[in-house]
Protein backbone atom coordinates (compact mmCIF):
# COMPACT_ATOMS: atom_id res chain seq x y z
CA UNK A 1 0.00 0.00 0.00
CA UNK A 2 1.19 3.77 -0.56
CA UNK A 3 1.58 5.52 2.55
CA UNK A 4 2.78 8.68 1.05
CA UNK A 5 1.12 11.99 2.19
CA UNK A 6 1.21 15.12 0.93
CA UNK A 7 1.16 18.24 3.54
CA UNK A 8 1.53 21.88 3.26
CA UNK A 9 4.92 22.51 2.31
CA UNK A 10 6.36 19.03 3.00
CA UNK A 11 6.23 15.68 0.24
CA UNK A 12 6.32 12.69 2.83
CA UNK A 13 7.53 8.90 1.94
CA UNK A 14 5.27 8.09 4.95
CA UNK A 15 3.04 9.53 7.77
CA UNK A 16 5.82 8.88 10.79
CA UNK A 17 8.49 11.20 12.20
CA UNK A 18 10.36 11.52 15.14
CA UNK A 19 8.77 14.17 17.57
CA UNK A 20 10.73 17.37 18.73
CA UNK A 21 13.18 17.21 21.69
CA UNK A 22 13.38 12.78 21.52
CA UNK A 23 15.31 12.86 18.51
CA UNK A 24 17.87 15.29 18.71
CA UNK A 25 19.47 16.38 15.61
CA UNK A 26 19.37 12.68 14.02
CA UNK A 27 22.61 12.36 14.84
CA UNK A 28 22.31 9.16 17.51
CA UNK A 29 19.73 7.32 15.50
CA UNK A 30 21.34 7.36 12.25
CA UNK A 31 23.49 4.11 13.53
CA UNK A 32 20.48 2.57 14.09
CA UNK A 33 19.05 2.78 10.55
CA UNK A 34 18.87 5.28 7.65
CA UNK A 35 17.19 8.34 8.12
CA UNK A 36 15.95 8.81 4.63
CA UNK A 37 13.54 6.00 5.80
CA UNK A 38 11.70 8.35 7.84
CA UNK A 39 8.26 10.49 6.74
CA UNK A 40 10.13 13.63 8.22
CA UNK A 41 11.99 14.55 11.30
CA UNK A 42 11.59 17.51 13.47
CA UNK A 43 14.44 18.36 15.33
CA UNK A 44 15.38 19.44 19.06
CA UNK A 45 13.78 23.08 19.84
CA UNK A 46 15.92 26.43 18.60
CA UNK A 47 16.19 29.05 20.66
CA UNK A 48 18.20 32.78 19.75
CA UNK A 49 20.70 32.09 21.61
CA UNK A 50 22.29 28.84 23.65
CA UNK A 51 20.40 27.50 26.89
CA UNK A 52 21.64 25.18 29.63
CA UNK A 53 18.50 24.01 30.39
CA UNK A 54 16.90 22.95 34.12
CA UNK A 55 19.00 21.85 36.77
CA UNK A 56 18.93 17.68 36.86
CA UNK A 57 17.12 15.31 37.82
CA UNK A 58 15.29 16.33 34.66
CA UNK A 59 12.81 13.01 33.95
CA UNK A 60 10.97 11.05 36.40
CA UNK A 61 8.94 7.41 35.43
CA UNK A 62 5.67 7.18 35.71
CA UNK A 63 2.71 5.02 35.06
CA UNK A 64 3.02 4.68 30.96
CA UNK A 65 5.12 7.25 30.95
CA UNK A 66 7.21 9.91 31.97
CA UNK A 67 7.88 13.46 32.79
CA UNK A 68 10.75 15.74 31.26
CA UNK A 69 12.01 19.26 32.20
CA UNK A 70 14.76 19.58 29.96
CA UNK A 71 14.56 23.24 29.66
CA UNK A 72 14.53 23.76 25.93
CA UNK A 73 18.72 23.25 26.06
CA UNK A 74 19.78 23.70 22.68
CA UNK A 75 23.23 25.15 20.94
CA UNK A 76 21.33 28.05 19.59
CA UNK A 77 19.84 29.16 16.01
CA UNK A 78 22.81 30.02 14.50
CA UNK A 79 25.07 26.84 15.90
CA UNK A 80 22.16 24.56 14.99
CA UNK A 81 21.75 25.82 11.08
CA UNK A 82 26.18 25.92 10.83
CA UNK A 83 26.25 22.81 12.74
CA UNK A 84 23.34 20.60 12.81
CA UNK A 85 21.34 21.10 10.00
CA UNK A 86 23.99 20.28 7.56
CA UNK A 87 24.34 16.77 9.04
CA UNK A 88 20.37 16.05 8.56
CA UNK A 89 20.64 17.37 4.59
CA UNK A 90 22.98 14.36 4.15
CA UNK A 91 19.74 12.52 4.10
CA UNK A 92 16.57 12.58 1.77
CA UNK A 93 14.16 13.63 4.59
CA UNK A 94 12.07 17.01 4.86
CA UNK A 95 13.30 18.32 8.19
CA UNK A 96 10.97 20.21 10.67
CA UNK A 97 12.19 23.13 13.04
CA UNK A 98 11.10 23.60 16.14
CA UNK A 99 11.05 26.93 17.13
CA UNK A 100 10.61 28.52 20.09
CA UNK A 101 11.76 31.95 22.42
CA UNK A 102 10.83 33.43 25.37
CA UNK A 103 9.25 36.55 23.75
CA UNK A 104 7.58 37.34 20.27
CA UNK A 105 10.70 38.59 19.31
CA UNK A 106 12.84 35.78 20.22
CA UNK A 107 10.39 33.75 18.09
CA UNK A 108 10.11 35.65 15.05
CA UNK A 109 14.22 36.26 14.80
CA UNK A 110 14.57 32.33 15.54
CA UNK A 111 11.75 31.57 12.40
CA UNK A 112 13.53 34.50 10.19
CA UNK A 113 17.27 32.53 10.61
CA UNK A 114 16.42 29.12 10.07
CA UNK A 115 13.13 28.84 7.84
CA UNK A 116 15.70 29.36 4.63
CA UNK A 117 17.60 25.78 5.81
CA UNK A 118 14.16 23.18 6.51
CA UNK A 119 11.46 22.26 4.86
CA UNK A 120 8.91 23.86 7.35
CA UNK A 121 8.89 24.83 10.82
CA UNK A 122 6.74 23.56 14.07
CA UNK A 123 6.47 26.49 15.91
CA UNK A 124 6.28 25.82 19.93
CA UNK A 125 4.10 27.32 22.05
CA UNK A 126 3.25 24.76 23.83
CA UNK A 127 6.58 23.75 26.26
CA UNK A 128 5.57 23.84 29.85
CA UNK A 129 9.17 23.88 31.48
CA UNK A 130 10.36 27.26 31.08
CA UNK A 131 10.04 30.11 33.26
CA UNK A 132 9.25 32.43 30.80
CA UNK A 133 7.45 32.41 27.06
CA UNK A 134 7.07 28.63 25.78
CA UNK A 135 3.70 27.58 26.90
CA UNK A 136 2.19 31.45 28.08
CA UNK A 137 1.82 31.78 24.26
CA UNK A 138 0.06 28.03 23.97
CA UNK A 139 -2.68 29.24 26.64
CA UNK A 140 -3.30 32.57 25.39
CA UNK A 141 -5.58 32.11 22.21
CA UNK A 142 -4.75 36.59 21.27
CA UNK A 143 -1.01 35.98 21.87
CA UNK A 144 -0.95 32.45 20.19
CA UNK A 145 -2.72 34.10 17.14
CA UNK A 146 -0.11 37.18 17.28
CA UNK A 147 3.07 34.94 17.12
CA UNK A 148 1.93 33.43 14.65
CA UNK A 149 1.13 35.49 12.26
CA UNK A 150 4.56 37.33 12.98
CA UNK A 151 6.11 34.45 12.22
CA UNK A 152 4.28 33.37 9.06
CA UNK A 153 4.96 37.21 8.11
CA UNK A 154 8.61 35.71 8.24
CA UNK A 155 9.12 32.33 7.25
CA UNK A 156 10.06 31.37 3.69
CA UNK A 157 8.23 27.60 4.48
CA UNK A 158 5.26 26.80 5.91
CA UNK A 159 4.39 26.82 9.32
CA UNK A 160 3.02 24.32 11.98
CA UNK A 161 2.08 25.56 15.29
CA UNK A 162 2.61 22.83 17.76
CA UNK A 163 -0.54 22.80 20.80
CA UNK A 164 -0.27 22.61 24.28
CA UNK A 165 -3.20 20.15 25.88
CA UNK A 166 -3.00 21.99 28.95
CA UNK A 167 -5.88 24.47 28.36
CA UNK A 168 -9.18 24.00 28.92
CA UNK A 169 -10.54 24.81 25.18
CA UNK A 170 -8.40 23.02 22.41
CA UNK A 171 -10.91 24.45 19.74
CA UNK A 172 -10.27 27.95 21.02
CA UNK A 173 -6.64 27.87 20.49
CA UNK A 174 -6.36 26.00 16.97
CA UNK A 175 -8.91 28.65 15.53
CA UNK A 176 -7.03 31.67 17.12
CA UNK A 177 -3.70 29.75 14.98
CA UNK A 178 -5.63 29.53 12.08
CA UNK A 179 -6.58 33.09 12.10
CA UNK A 180 -3.13 33.56 12.63
CA UNK A 181 -2.60 32.04 9.45
CA UNK A 182 -0.65 28.53 10.17
CA UNK A 183 -0.17 26.33 7.38
CA UNK A 184 -1.38 23.04 9.97
CA UNK A 185 -1.23 21.73 13.25
CA UNK A 186 0.82 19.70 15.77
CA UNK A 187 -0.86 18.26 18.51
CA UNK A 188 -0.07 17.63 21.15
CA UNK A 189 2.68 18.49 23.51
CA UNK A 190 3.54 17.61 26.83
CA UNK A 191 0.69 17.75 29.88
CA UNK A 192 2.06 19.96 33.00
CA UNK A 193 2.86 16.86 35.95
CA UNK A 194 4.67 16.37 39.11
CA UNK A 195 6.18 13.22 41.09
CA UNK A 196 7.14 13.98 44.78
CA UNK A 197 9.40 11.24 46.54
CA UNK A 198 7.75 9.95 49.57
CA UNK A 199 11.54 9.41 51.03
CA UNK A 200 12.55 12.95 50.00
CA UNK A 201 8.92 14.62 50.28
CA UNK A 202 10.16 16.61 47.68
CA UNK A 203 9.50 16.29 43.47
CA UNK A 204 11.66 13.91 41.89
CA UNK A 205 12.42 16.40 39.14
CA UNK A 206 14.41 19.36 39.79
CA UNK A 207 12.55 21.72 38.49
CA UNK A 208 9.61 20.50 40.29
CA UNK A 209 6.83 19.93 37.70
CA UNK A 210 7.65 18.59 34.03
CA UNK A 211 5.88 17.31 30.95
CA UNK A 212 4.07 14.01 30.78
CA UNK A 213 4.50 12.09 27.26
CA UNK A 214 3.99 8.48 26.91
CA UNK A 215 0.76 6.11 26.41
CA UNK A 216 -0.35 8.24 29.36
CA UNK A 217 -1.68 11.20 27.29
CA UNK A 218 -2.87 9.50 24.06
CA UNK A 219 -6.66 9.14 25.57
CA UNK A 220 -6.18 13.20 25.90
CA UNK A 221 -4.83 13.92 22.76
CA UNK A 222 -6.94 11.77 20.84
CA UNK A 223 -10.01 13.78 22.45
CA UNK A 224 -8.03 16.74 21.19
CA UNK A 225 -7.35 16.34 17.76
CA UNK A 226 -11.11 14.44 17.39
CA UNK A 227 -12.51 18.05 18.25
CA UNK A 228 -10.15 20.00 16.77
CA UNK A 229 -10.54 17.94 13.49
CA UNK A 230 -14.23 18.87 13.13
CA UNK A 231 -13.76 22.66 14.13
CA UNK A 232 -10.86 23.97 11.97
CA UNK A 233 -9.48 23.20 8.29
CA UNK A 234 -5.86 22.24 8.63
CA UNK A 235 -4.34 19.56 8.29
CA UNK A 236 -2.94 17.87 11.93
CA UNK A 237 0.52 15.79 13.05
CA UNK A 238 -0.48 13.86 16.20
CA UNK A 239 1.33 12.84 18.57
CA UNK A 240 1.06 11.54 22.30
CA UNK A 241 2.13 7.70 23.70
CA UNK A 242 2.49 6.47 19.82
CA UNK A 243 4.22 2.80 20.23
CA UNK A 244 2.22 0.72 17.88
CA UNK A 245 0.78 0.77 14.44
CA UNK A 246 -2.80 0.53 16.27
CA UNK A 247 -1.96 4.05 18.17
CA UNK A 248 -1.05 5.38 15.09
CA UNK A 249 -4.37 4.27 12.90
CA UNK A 250 -6.65 5.64 16.31
CA UNK A 251 -4.54 8.95 15.47
CA UNK A 252 -5.78 8.77 11.90
CA UNK A 253 -9.05 8.05 12.74
CA UNK A 254 -9.22 11.02 15.30
CA UNK A 255 -8.43 13.06 12.52
CA UNK A 256 -4.74 13.37 11.88
CA UNK A 257 -2.87 13.16 8.86
CA UNK A 258 0.86 12.38 10.08
CA UNK A 259 2.12 11.46 13.64
CA UNK A 260 5.21 12.11 15.70
CA UNK A 261 6.66 9.55 17.87
CA UNK A 262 8.22 10.66 20.75
CA UNK A 263 9.40 9.59 23.99
CA UNK A 264 8.97 5.89 22.94
CA UNK A 265 12.23 6.63 20.92
CA UNK A 266 14.01 6.10 24.60
CA UNK A 267 12.55 2.41 25.09
CA UNK A 268 13.15 1.14 21.28
CA UNK A 269 15.65 3.31 19.24
CA UNK A 270 14.26 1.46 16.00
CA UNK A 271 10.77 2.22 16.38
CA UNK A 272 9.82 4.63 13.95
CA UNK A 273 11.31 2.59 11.76
CA UNK A 274 9.60 -0.50 12.59
CA UNK A 275 6.38 1.44 12.68
CA UNK A 276 7.20 2.66 9.09
CA UNK A 277 7.75 -1.01 8.04
CA UNK A 278 4.37 -2.36 9.83
CA UNK A 279 1.85 0.34 8.83
CA UNK A 280 0.70 -1.30 5.47
CA UNK A 281 -0.07 -4.33 6.60
CA UNK A 282 -2.25 -2.93 9.63
CA UNK A 283 -3.77 -0.34 7.84
CA UNK A 284 -5.05 -3.83 5.16
CA UNK A 285 -5.83 -5.21 8.48
CA UNK A 286 -8.52 -2.97 9.12
CA UNK A 287 -9.96 -2.88 5.43
CA UNK A 288 -8.56 0.38 4.74
CA UNK A 289 -7.38 0.88 0.77
CA UNK A 290 -5.68 3.91 1.34
CA UNK A 291 -4.30 5.84 3.68
CA UNK A 292 -6.54 8.82 3.06
CA UNK A 293 -9.22 6.88 3.69
CA UNK A 294 -8.09 6.14 7.73
CA UNK A 295 -8.25 10.31 8.04
CA UNK A 296 -10.51 11.56 9.86
CA UNK A 297 -11.78 8.34 9.49
CA UNK A 298 -13.75 8.28 12.89
CA UNK A 299 -15.95 11.37 12.02
CA UNK A 300 -18.08 10.06 8.30
CA UNK A 301 -20.81 7.68 9.67
CA UNK A 302 -21.22 6.59 6.24
CA UNK A 303 -17.64 4.80 5.69
CA UNK A 304 -18.46 1.11 5.71
CA UNK A 305 -16.23 -0.57 7.82
CA UNK A 306 -15.08 -3.61 6.22
CA UNK A 307 -13.95 -5.55 9.22
CA UNK A 308 -17.55 -5.64 10.37
CA UNK A 309 -19.14 -6.55 7.73
CA UNK A 310 -17.53 -9.65 6.17
CA UNK B 1 20.72 -11.42 26.44
CA UNK B 2 20.38 -14.20 27.89
CA UNK B 3 20.67 -14.55 31.26
CA UNK B 4 23.30 -17.25 32.25
CA UNK B 5 23.66 -17.23 36.16
CA UNK B 6 21.76 -14.61 38.83
CA UNK B 7 23.12 -14.58 42.55
CA UNK B 8 22.63 -12.21 45.60
CA UNK B 9 25.86 -11.34 46.56
CA UNK B 10 25.43 -8.87 49.34
CA UNK B 11 22.26 -7.42 51.14
CA UNK B 12 19.75 -6.22 48.37
CA UNK B 13 23.09 -6.78 46.03
CA UNK B 14 23.30 -9.09 43.12
CA UNK B 15 25.50 -10.43 40.05
CA UNK B 16 23.90 -11.10 37.01
CA UNK B 17 25.18 -13.23 33.64
CA UNK B 18 24.56 -12.52 30.77
CA UNK B 19 25.72 -14.01 27.24
CA UNK B 20 25.08 -12.08 24.09
CA UNK B 21 26.94 -10.63 20.82
CA UNK B 22 27.01 -7.00 22.41
CA UNK B 23 30.62 -8.24 24.00
CA UNK B 24 32.34 -7.68 21.46
CA UNK B 25 31.25 -4.08 21.56
CA UNK B 26 32.87 -3.27 24.66
CA UNK B 27 36.55 -1.79 23.88
CA UNK B 28 37.09 -0.70 27.49
CA UNK B 29 36.09 -0.52 30.99
CA UNK B 30 33.53 2.02 32.31
CA UNK B 31 30.72 1.71 29.59
CA UNK B 32 27.06 0.77 30.93
CA UNK B 33 24.36 -1.02 29.40
CA UNK B 34 20.52 0.09 29.41
CA UNK B 35 18.16 -2.60 30.31
CA UNK B 36 14.36 -2.86 29.62
CA UNK B 37 13.13 -4.88 32.90
CA UNK B 38 9.88 -5.75 31.30
CA UNK B 39 7.19 -3.71 29.31
CA UNK B 40 5.70 -2.32 32.21
CA UNK B 41 8.61 0.34 32.74
CA UNK B 42 8.45 3.32 30.40
CA UNK B 43 12.47 3.77 30.63
CA UNK B 44 15.41 1.83 31.08
CA UNK B 45 17.93 1.24 33.68
CA UNK B 46 21.06 2.28 33.24
CA UNK B 47 23.57 -0.40 34.87
CA UNK B 48 27.50 -0.82 34.32
CA UNK B 49 29.62 -3.66 32.76
CA UNK B 50 31.14 -5.07 35.97
CA UNK B 51 33.24 -7.67 33.88
CA UNK B 52 33.24 -9.32 30.60
CA UNK B 53 34.70 -12.94 29.56
CA UNK B 54 35.07 -12.46 26.04
CA UNK B 55 35.85 -16.84 25.42
CA UNK B 56 32.72 -17.40 27.16
CA UNK B 57 30.81 -14.16 25.53
CA UNK B 58 29.37 -12.66 28.81
CA UNK B 59 29.58 -9.61 30.73
CA UNK B 60 28.97 -9.54 34.39
CA UNK B 61 26.02 -6.66 36.13
CA UNK B 62 26.24 -6.24 39.86
CA UNK B 63 23.10 -3.74 40.74
CA UNK B 64 21.52 -2.79 44.11
CA UNK B 65 17.88 -2.92 44.72
CA UNK B 66 17.51 0.36 44.60
CA UNK B 67 13.33 0.94 43.45
CA UNK B 68 10.74 -0.81 41.65
CA UNK B 69 12.70 -1.34 38.44
CA UNK B 70 15.93 -3.02 40.56
CA UNK B 71 13.27 -5.42 41.97
CA UNK B 72 11.44 -6.40 39.38
CA UNK B 73 14.77 -7.15 37.72
CA UNK B 74 15.95 -9.87 40.45
CA UNK B 75 13.24 -11.61 38.93
CA UNK B 76 14.62 -12.63 35.93
CA UNK B 77 15.95 -16.61 36.27
CA UNK B 78 18.72 -18.55 34.14
CA UNK B 79 17.98 -18.58 30.55
CA UNK B 80 15.32 -15.70 30.46
CA UNK B 81 16.02 -13.32 27.87
CA UNK B 82 16.75 -9.42 28.75
CA UNK B 83 16.26 -6.60 26.24
CA UNK B 84 19.66 -4.73 26.89
CA UNK B 85 20.69 -2.15 24.84
CA UNK B 86 24.95 -1.28 24.53
CA UNK B 87 27.33 -1.05 25.40
CA UNK B 88 26.94 2.40 26.00
CA UNK B 89 29.14 5.77 26.64
CA UNK B 90 32.75 6.13 27.07
CA UNK B 91 34.48 4.56 29.90
CA UNK B 92 38.28 5.01 31.24
CA UNK B 93 40.70 5.44 28.83
CA UNK B 94 43.40 2.53 29.90
CA UNK B 95 44.73 2.52 26.27
CA UNK B 96 46.08 6.21 26.64
CA UNK B 97 47.14 5.94 30.38
CA UNK B 98 50.62 7.11 31.47
CA UNK B 99 50.41 5.56 34.95
CA UNK B 100 52.44 3.27 37.27
CA UNK B 101 50.48 2.95 40.62
CA UNK B 102 46.76 3.70 40.34
CA UNK B 103 44.55 4.17 43.19
CA UNK B 104 40.83 3.03 42.92
CA UNK B 105 37.91 4.40 45.39
CA UNK B 106 34.63 2.81 45.20
CA UNK B 107 31.09 3.60 47.23
CA UNK B 108 28.47 1.29 47.22
CA UNK B 109 26.99 0.64 43.90
CA UNK B 110 29.70 2.40 42.30
CA UNK B 111 32.31 -0.04 43.31
CA UNK B 112 30.84 -2.18 39.79
CA UNK B 113 32.83 -0.05 37.02
CA UNK B 114 35.73 -0.40 38.93
CA UNK B 115 36.19 -4.10 38.88
CA UNK B 116 36.51 -4.29 35.34
CA UNK B 117 38.70 -1.32 35.05
CA UNK B 118 41.30 -3.37 37.78
CA UNK B 119 41.40 -5.64 36.24
CA UNK B 120 42.53 -3.71 32.84
CA UNK B 121 44.93 -1.94 34.46
CA UNK B 122 46.72 -4.94 36.02
CA UNK B 123 46.89 -6.56 32.53
CA UNK B 124 48.28 -3.72 31.53
CA UNK B 125 51.60 -3.70 34.16
CA UNK B 126 49.61 -0.81 36.74
CA UNK B 127 49.80 -1.17 40.12
CA UNK B 128 46.40 -0.89 41.81
CA UNK B 129 45.15 0.16 45.03
CA UNK B 130 41.85 -0.10 45.89
CA UNK B 131 39.48 1.59 48.76
CA UNK B 132 35.83 0.36 49.06
CA UNK B 133 33.27 2.02 50.98
CA UNK B 134 29.91 0.68 51.94
CA UNK B 135 27.62 1.28 54.56
CA UNK B 136 28.15 -1.54 56.73
CA UNK B 137 29.66 -4.92 56.93
CA UNK B 138 26.79 -6.72 55.01
CA UNK B 139 26.86 -4.38 51.91
CA UNK B 140 30.45 -5.32 51.27
CA UNK B 141 30.79 -7.05 48.19
CA UNK B 142 33.40 -8.01 45.61
CA UNK B 143 36.62 -7.64 48.40
CA UNK B 144 38.59 -10.51 47.59
CA UNK B 145 38.26 -10.10 43.62
CA UNK B 146 39.66 -6.83 44.06
CA UNK B 147 42.20 -8.50 46.73
CA UNK B 148 43.58 -10.55 43.84
CA UNK B 149 44.78 -7.70 41.87
CA UNK B 150 46.15 -5.88 44.43
CA UNK B 151 45.92 -4.05 47.75
CA UNK B 152 42.68 -3.51 49.36
CA UNK B 153 41.08 -1.25 52.15
CA UNK B 154 37.57 -1.78 53.00
CA UNK B 155 35.95 1.16 54.87
CA UNK B 156 32.21 1.49 56.56
CA UNK B 157 30.09 3.79 58.04
CA UNK B 158 29.12 2.12 61.28
CA UNK B 159 32.53 0.07 61.38
CA UNK B 160 31.36 -2.74 61.53
CA UNK B 161 33.52 -4.49 58.78
CA UNK B 162 37.03 -2.86 58.01
CA UNK B 163 38.07 0.72 58.76
CA UNK B 164 35.34 2.86 60.37
CA UNK B 165 34.32 6.17 58.56
CA UNK B 166 34.15 7.38 54.95
CA UNK B 167 36.43 6.51 51.69
CA UNK B 168 38.16 9.97 51.94
CA UNK B 169 39.27 9.26 55.90
CA UNK B 170 41.98 7.12 54.64
CA UNK B 171 43.41 8.62 51.73
CA UNK B 172 46.26 10.06 53.52
CA UNK B 173 47.69 7.17 54.47
CA UNK B 174 48.01 5.64 51.11
CA UNK B 175 51.41 5.16 49.37
CA UNK B 176 53.11 8.39 48.03
CA UNK B 177 53.93 6.28 44.39
CA UNK B 178 50.42 6.45 43.35
CA UNK B 179 50.06 8.86 40.44
CA UNK B 180 46.56 8.57 39.27
CA UNK B 181 43.37 8.01 40.54
CA UNK B 182 39.49 6.68 39.59
CA UNK B 183 36.50 7.08 41.56
CA UNK B 184 33.01 5.77 41.15
CA UNK B 185 30.03 6.65 43.45
CA UNK B 186 27.36 8.40 44.70
CA UNK B 187 28.16 12.32 44.30
CA UNK B 188 28.85 13.60 47.29
CA UNK B 189 31.91 10.99 47.54
CA UNK B 190 33.24 12.12 44.34
CA UNK B 191 33.47 15.79 45.34
CA UNK B 192 34.55 14.98 48.65
CA UNK B 193 37.50 12.32 46.82
CA UNK B 194 37.82 15.00 43.95
CA UNK B 195 38.75 17.73 46.76
CA UNK B 196 41.12 15.62 48.56
CA UNK B 197 42.50 14.74 45.99
CA UNK B 198 43.80 18.22 43.77
CA UNK B 199 47.58 17.18 43.51
CA UNK B 200 46.23 13.89 41.19
CA UNK B 201 45.23 13.20 37.82
CA UNK B 202 42.22 11.55 37.93
CA UNK B 203 38.64 10.18 36.23
CA UNK B 204 35.34 9.47 37.58
CA UNK B 205 32.61 8.13 36.82
CA UNK B 206 28.78 9.95 37.27
CA UNK B 207 25.45 8.70 37.52
CA UNK B 208 22.45 10.91 36.41
CA UNK B 209 18.34 9.83 35.68
CA UNK B 210 18.54 9.44 31.75
CA UNK B 211 15.96 9.25 29.31
CA UNK B 212 17.08 8.13 25.79
CA UNK B 213 20.48 6.79 26.89
CA UNK B 214 22.13 7.41 23.81
CA UNK B 215 22.74 11.68 23.52
CA UNK B 216 19.84 12.53 22.08
CA UNK B 217 16.98 14.08 24.75
CA UNK B 218 19.19 16.10 27.17
CA UNK B 219 18.40 14.36 30.39
CA UNK B 220 21.43 13.26 31.88
CA UNK B 221 23.50 16.29 31.52
CA UNK B 222 26.06 17.66 33.97
CA UNK B 223 27.34 21.04 33.65
CA UNK B 224 31.23 22.31 32.89
CA UNK B 225 33.70 24.78 34.33
CA UNK B 226 32.93 28.48 33.04
CA UNK B 227 35.95 28.11 30.39
CA UNK B 228 34.46 24.96 28.61
CA UNK B 229 32.59 26.55 25.55
CA UNK B 230 29.71 24.15 24.96
CA UNK B 231 29.08 24.24 28.76
CA UNK B 232 27.84 20.81 29.42
CA UNK B 233 28.34 17.08 29.33
CA UNK B 234 26.13 14.18 28.83
CA UNK B 235 26.19 11.09 30.99
CA UNK B 236 25.22 8.69 28.85
CA UNK B 237 27.38 9.58 25.51
CA UNK B 238 30.01 11.94 26.78
CA UNK B 239 30.70 9.59 30.17
CA UNK B 240 29.79 8.75 32.33
CA UNK B 241 33.40 8.84 32.63
CA UNK B 242 34.98 11.98 33.02
CA UNK B 243 38.58 13.70 33.47
CA UNK B 244 38.06 14.90 37.17
CA UNK B 245 38.33 18.64 36.48
CA UNK B 246 35.98 18.42 33.22
CA UNK B 247 32.56 18.46 35.27
CA UNK B 248 31.35 20.67 38.25
CA UNK B 249 30.15 18.35 40.94
C1 LIG C 1 25.97 5.12 34.07
C2 LIG C 1 25.27 4.47 35.23
C3 LIG C 1 25.74 3.26 35.70
C4 LIG C 1 25.11 2.62 36.77
N1 LIG C 1 25.62 1.44 37.20
C5 LIG C 1 25.01 0.79 38.20
C6 LIG C 1 25.50 -0.48 38.65
O1 LIG C 1 26.49 -1.01 38.11
N2 LIG C 1 24.85 -1.09 39.65
C7 LIG C 1 23.74 -0.54 40.24
O2 LIG C 1 23.18 -1.15 41.15
N3 LIG C 1 23.26 0.66 39.85
C8 LIG C 1 23.85 1.33 38.85
N4 LIG C 1 23.35 2.55 38.44
C9 LIG C 1 22.18 3.08 39.13
C10 LIG C 1 20.91 2.42 38.61
O3 LIG C 1 20.69 2.83 37.27
C11 LIG C 1 19.69 2.82 39.46
O4 LIG C 1 19.87 2.34 40.76
C12 LIG C 1 18.41 2.21 38.89
O5 LIG C 1 18.10 2.81 37.67
C13 LIG C 1 17.25 2.36 39.85
O6 LIG C 1 16.09 1.87 39.25
P1 LIG C 1 14.82 1.46 40.10
O7 LIG C 1 13.68 1.25 39.20
O8 LIG C 1 15.15 0.33 41.00
O9 LIG C 1 14.62 2.73 41.05
P2 LIG C 1 13.52 3.86 40.95
O10 LIG C 1 13.94 4.92 41.89
O11 LIG C 1 12.15 3.28 41.11
O12 LIG C 1 13.72 4.36 39.49
C14 LIG C 1 12.91 5.35 38.90
C15 LIG C 1 13.64 5.98 37.74
O13 LIG C 1 14.76 6.70 38.19
C16 LIG C 1 15.96 6.23 37.61
N5 LIG C 1 17.02 6.22 38.63
C17 LIG C 1 16.86 6.05 39.97
N6 LIG C 1 18.06 6.11 40.58
C18 LIG C 1 18.99 6.33 39.63
C19 LIG C 1 20.40 6.47 39.64
N7 LIG C 1 21.12 6.43 40.75
N8 LIG C 1 21.04 6.68 38.46
C20 LIG C 1 20.34 6.72 37.32
N9 LIG C 1 19.00 6.59 37.25
C21 LIG C 1 18.33 6.38 38.38
C22 LIG C 1 15.60 4.85 37.12
O14 LIG C 1 16.43 4.42 36.06
C23 LIG C 1 14.18 5.02 36.71
O15 LIG C 1 14.07 5.63 35.45
C24 LIG C 1 23.97 3.21 37.39
C25 LIG C 1 23.49 4.42 36.92
C26 LIG C 1 24.13 5.06 35.86
C27 LIG C 1 23.61 6.36 35.36
C1 LIG D 1 12.69 14.54 26.73
C2 LIG D 1 11.68 15.29 25.89
C3 LIG D 1 12.04 16.50 25.28
C4 LIG D 1 11.12 17.22 24.52
N1 LIG D 1 11.51 18.38 23.92
C5 LIG D 1 10.62 19.06 23.13
C6 LIG D 1 11.02 20.24 22.44
O1 LIG D 1 12.18 20.68 22.49
N2 LIG D 1 10.09 20.89 21.68
C7 LIG D 1 8.79 20.43 21.55
O2 LIG D 1 7.98 21.03 20.87
N3 LIG D 1 8.41 19.29 22.19
C8 LIG D 1 9.28 18.61 22.96
N4 LIG D 1 8.87 17.44 23.60
C9 LIG D 1 7.48 16.96 23.41
C10 LIG D 1 7.40 15.89 22.32
O3 LIG D 1 7.81 16.41 21.06
C11 LIG D 1 5.97 15.33 22.19
O4 LIG D 1 5.09 16.37 21.85
C12 LIG D 1 5.48 14.68 23.47
O5 LIG D 1 6.52 14.02 24.13
C13 LIG D 1 4.33 13.70 23.25
O6 LIG D 1 4.74 12.61 22.46
P1 LIG D 1 5.18 11.16 23.07
O7 LIG D 1 4.14 10.77 24.05
O8 LIG D 1 5.27 10.26 21.88
O9 LIG D 1 6.51 11.38 23.73
C14 LIG D 1 9.79 16.72 24.37
C15 LIG D 1 9.44 15.49 24.97
C16 LIG D 1 10.35 14.77 25.72
C17 LIG D 1 9.94 13.48 26.34
S1 LIG E 1 19.91 10.16 28.55
FE1 LIG E 1 19.26 11.20 26.75
S2 LIG E 1 20.99 12.48 26.40
FE2 LIG E 1 21.68 11.23 28.00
Amino acid sequence: MDIRIDLPGLHLKNPIMPASGCFGFGKEFAQFYDLSDLGAVIIKAATGEKRFGNPTPRVAETSSGMLNAIGLQNPGVDSIIEIEIPFMKGYDVPIIANVAGSTVEEYVQVAEKISDHVDAIELNISCPNVKEGGVQFGTDSSLAEEVTRLVKEVSSVQVYVKLSPNVTDIVAMAKAVEAGGADGLSMVNTLTGMRIDPATRKPIIANGTGGLSGPAIKPVAIRMIHQVYQAVDLPIIGMGGIETTDDIIEYLLAGASAVAVGSANFKNPLICKELIDELPDALEKYGFSSLEEAIGGAHDEKTPSSLFRT
Amino acid sequence: MKVIEHKSIARDTYQLILKGDLIEEVDEPGKFVHIQINPEFFLRRPVSIADVDFHEQTLTLLYKVMGKGTDALTEKRVGDQLDVLGPGGRGFPVASLESKHALIIGGGIGVPPLYYLAKNLVERGIKVTSVLGFRSEADVFYEDEFRELGEVTVVTNDGSYGEKGLVTDVLPNLEPTIDTYFSCGPGVMLKAVTEHLPHLPGYISMEERMGCGIGACFACVVPTPDMDEKGYRRICCDGPVFKAEEVVL
